[in-house]
């Protein structure tokens, strides 16, 4: 510890320590642009000057480490001068059009200039004038604005990781910039917007919508990653108009993904339903929710509750999914699922209690080697992607497709689906004799060979002393998940690593403590007699459904939306009227979306994040619990007297208890290690990352970005030949784009989900 | 002694006397009376009236919709709302005044960058219905179309002092 004077008090800090962080942790202000507590130092903009004794000239606080003894005056006249010239330098070439700037409120460089500046300016001569760049749909620039802290440029290369900024030209010919001109391609670019201290980079969807004084700030929940990022959502006029990230070094830092920033412009969409509707000889004629409750009601107990089939969104609530299967198992059905993705349920009795990380969210940043496994991670979880960049680990990956990562890959295997299970066993059998697997296993992995490929990812799984396996949302959705789960924990305990979960969805975990399974109740009990899973209940033709917030041909691996189409009833508890609902639906009862409900996520490292409603709920939408609440009073049940989603949330948290997921227990040994038969063309399906939810589809500025423009059916060229390179082709019927995707292994074509050709996982019929 | 001046002076109602000099004298002054709506008093240039937005002489308007009178308006009469119009620039899509709730301070003219919000020296006009006295955008741009003349020159006798 050192002692240094600021100001003429002493203080204690740490070797090493700059003086900006030893006043920053001290309350005393020193103003600064370029300095930022998650960047390097830049010393560039050179606001934090401050008098130290014994130097002949002022110094930077940001870039000045502290020594022993060190007296230092912030507020001196010598700094004060100096902080003056500094600001008059920095508003000479600003154009100072507050009044028409988005900034303008909550800008650094205003308010520095209030709190340190002069009142006028020697200035007199032409400003320099620099031209707007387009940087995509999500970040508006006004680079006259700009003051060259280099904030946005440092982030990119240091947090994105996707070195996109830059800062060609020097002195008056310095401009900040793509270099040549592009969209921003990170999955987090919406922070720079925050970094910015001036006006030079704002947001699109945002612009011109409201001042910063006259919105209200509330604190909630991210509804898209299993993440769970705290945000800020400021309203006007019971509006939403954006969103901000929340200082959480536990789960998001100060970041949060472009998909949890921009994704409130779907709360307003065109198709979201406000009233409840029922149809009747065909045509669908709003009524009130006392005469739509009863006829949902009044329906479902004409059907055999065995023939009820219940699907749930995993972005729903915990209080949501967990009422929405108290109601259904109520009435004696235990068809229920959230599991839209997932294929193959073979193991799902030995399932760990809910996917779980296998660690906290931070411990990602500090382990040493990583596999992950089918996993596009930046696109799916792009914070949980940026932690373990910030590891610096040794990262190996097992993937179909060659997806591009913003850290440095130490092992990779490209492998076609079909394949998956040899190769994993390859990847344990080279790991082998590092450690106790059940006899069984080895057993099985006795015929396994390995080459060299697997030989290095096991290397690599052997670095350091913290080590992670990661299966991804690819491997959760592989048809042959259970064996690939078996495998995966074996390697995982064979190298001595964690195994961890992705869970795809803000709250999937949340739905697997809810019990929202067909064979597992609210806190992981066991139900007598399982139900049938999601894959069972949309490819057998149940009588009636009823879905949370789902439009299953988006959002299932089947696609399909034949059997709900073939049922007698369907109750579609859903924000959005789609013209497939419309089709298949008998009642629609509208919900109230994430900003107009309260309740709780659960992340993908068991945390329980409780919320509350932002806004009033959407015309006469009401928040899923209220409506499932009362349809249990509707069909009498017991305990559905609820009055706050508080006590729900108190509920499934006592049943709960304090059970904790066991990853490394939570798998069964497969029965054979062959791999799936495979002749044709294979399909390999990823969900888009800006089509994981109904709310983020109709996210307009995020479906105008490069990573929802997916379209098409993706080959390497070796496979385009074969359709001799023509621009469109059939697949099942549909004509789509050929695109011609070096990322894919031969016999393989990636087509991203949501475009209507049928299941994930069949084999594709291209002509 | 004290008591005998005071005797005196309510004898002979010296304090009613006092008073009525001062009545006296205004009896044979020059009247101020004003015989409105005939007559009128002479107006301030800074006289603070209804309210009106004004352009600049190319016809473009003024107004950045910078929102600073709606947040300076201590009555909370000004609504505002912005667009993006099809050239990029920054406009307010609605300008709302609700004359029944200002205050006519004059604050937001103060507070105004552009000059596009001004008060102008109209004070007779009435509303017979609720939101009669509701001003938009466009009543706002007419009245200051109307009155631009005098607004300017308002303006520039005004500068001399700023």
């Amino acid at each position: 510890m050192l002692t240094i004077e600021i100001d003429g008090k002493s203080y204690q800090a740490q070797a090493g320590q700059t003086l900006i962080e030893v006043t920053e942790a001290n309350g005393i202000d020193v103003p600064r642009f370029c300095y930022h507590k998650k960047l390097s130092i830049a010393a560039s903009c050179r606001m934090c000057l401050v008098e130290v004794e014994k130097a002949p000239k002022p110094m930077p606080a940001c870039a000045t480490p502290v020594m022993d003894g060190m007296k230092v005056f912030t507020r001196s006249t010598k700094a004060l001068a100096a902080q003056k010239a500094v600001m008059e330098f920095l508003l000479i070439n600003h154009p100072l059009d507050c009044p028409i700037c988005d900034q303008g409120g909550e800008c650094e460089l205003q308010d520095i200039a209030v709190g340190y500046g002069n009142d006028i300016s020697n200035y007199q001569e032409d400003k320099r004038v620099v031209i707007s760049k387009n940087l995509g749909p999500l970040i508006a620039t006004e680079m006259t604005r700009c003051i060259h802290c280099t904030r946005c440029v440092r982030f990119s290369k240091e947090i994105s990781g996707v070195p996109e900024m830059g800062d060609p030209g020097r002195g008056e010919h310095m401009e900040i910039g793509t270099y040549v001109e592009k969209n921003i391609t990170s999955e987090l670019s919406g922070n720079m917007i925050d970094i910015c201290p001036v006006g030079a980079l704002t947001s699109k969807p945002f612009r011109f919508s409201a001042r910063s004084w006259e919105m209200q700030q509330h604190n909630t929940i991210a509804p898209h990653d299993s993440v769970g990022s705290n945000i800020a959502v400021h309203t006007r006029r019971n509006q939403v108009l954006r969103v901000v990230p929340r200082e959480n070094e536990a789960i998001n830092e100060i970041w949060i993904s472009d998909r949890d920033r921009f994704s409130y412009e779907g709360l307003a969409a065109d198709d979201r339903v406000t009233s409840p509707m029922i149809k009747k000889d065909g045509t669908w004629e709003k009524v009130h929710w006392d005469t739509a409750l009863a006829y949902a009601v009044d329906n479902l107990k004409k059907i055999d509750s065995k023939s009820i089939g219940t699907l749930a969104s995993p972005t729903a609530t915990i209080e949501e999914l967990f009422l929405l299967q108290k109601l259904m198992r109520g009435i004696g059905s235990n068809n229920i699922d959230h599991r839209l993705r997932q294929i193959d349920f073979s193991d799902q009795e030995q399932a760990p209690l809910f996917p779980y990380l296998g660690q906290a969210i931070t411990d990602l940043e500090t382990c040493d080697s990583a596999l992950l496994i089918g996993t596009h991670l930046r696109k799916e979880q792009p914070i949980l992607n940026h932690r373990l960049r910030k590891a610096g680990a040794k990262i190996a990956v097992f993937n179909p497709i060659d997806y591009e990562f913003n850290f440095p890959i130490a092992a990779k295997m490209i492998v076609a689906p079909n394949n998956w299970v040899n190769n994993l066993a390859g990847i344990a059998k080279a790991l082998l004799g590092n450690g106790l697997i059940p006899a069984t296993m080895q057993k099985l992995l006795a015929d396994v060979t390995f080459d060299i490929e697997q030989q290095t990812i096991a290397k690599v799984l052997q670095t350091g002393e913290k080590r992670t396996v990661l299966l991804g949302n690819l491997a959760t959705s592989h048809p042959q998940f259970a064996t690939i789960r078996a495998l995966a924990a074996t390697i995982a305990k064979l190298s001595g690593a964690r195994l961890g979960y992705l869970p795809e969805a803000n709250n999937t975990a949340g739905a697997w403590l809810a019990g929202v399974l067909p064979h597992r109740q609210a806190g992981g009990e066991v139900v007598a007699e399982a139900g049938l899973d999601a894959n069972a209940m949309l490819t057998q033709n149940l009588k009636a459904y009823m879905l949370l917030g789902l439009e299953p041909e988006l959002d299932s691996c089947t696609s399909s939306l034949a059997s709900l189409e073939q049922a007698d009833f369907v109750v579609s508890l859903t924000a959005y009227k789609t013209d497939a609902i419309e089709n298949y639906a008998d009642v629609i009862l509208p919900i109230s979306l994430f900003t107009e409900t309260s309740g709780t996520y659960v992340n993908a490292e068991g945390l329980w994040q409780s919320f509350g409603g932002v806004v009033n709920p959407t015309g006469s939408t009401r928040p899923a619990w209220k409506i499932l609440r009362v349809l249990g009073n509707l069909f009498d049940l017991a305990g559905f007297d609820y009055i706050s989603s508080e006590q729900v949330r108190d509920e499934v948290q006592a049943l709960v208890g304090d059970k904790k997921p066991n990853n490394s227990a939570g798998w069964q040994i497969p029965t054979s290690l062959d791999n799936m038969a495979s002749d044709g063309l294979q399909r390999i399906t990823e969900m888009p990352i800006y089509s994981g939810d109904a709310l983020v589809r109709r996210a307009t500025a995020l479906q105008d970005t490069l990573d929802a423009d997916v379209a098409g059916v993706h080959v390497n060229p070796t496979v385009a030949k074969q359709f001799n390179d023509s621009e469109q082709v059939q697949v099942n019927g549909i004509s789509l784009p050929l695109v011609l995707d070096e990322r894919v292994p031969d016999g393989c074509a990636l087509i991203y989900a949501g475009q209507n050709v049928g299941a994930w996982h069949e084999n594709v019929d291209v002509s | 002694m004290k008591a005998i001046i005071d005797l005196f002076k309510r004898l002979f109602l010296l304090e009613l006397i006092k008073g009525l000099r001062v009545t006296g004298k205004y009896l044979f002054e020059r009247k101020i009376t004003v015989q409105y709506p005939d007559e009128k008093t002479p107006q301030s240039f800074r006289f603070r009236g209804r309210h009106a937005q004004r352009r600049y002489p190319n016809g473009e308007e003024r107004c950045i919709a910078c929102k600073l009178c709606e947040a300076t308006c201590p009555a909370l009469a000004i609504t505002i709302e912005v667009e993006q119009r099809a050239d990029g620039s920054r406009r307010t899509s609605r300008y709302d005044i609700d004359l029944t709730k200002c205050i006519f301070c004059g604050y937001c003219e103060e507070s105004c960058p552009v000059d596009a919000i001004v008060e102008t020296r109209v004070f007779e006009y009435c509303g017979e219905e609720s939101g009669d006295l509701l001003m938009t955008k466009q009543d706002l741009l007419a009245s200051g179309d109307k009155l631009e003349s005098q607004l300017a020159a308002d303006r520039l006798l005004d500068s001399q002092y700023r």
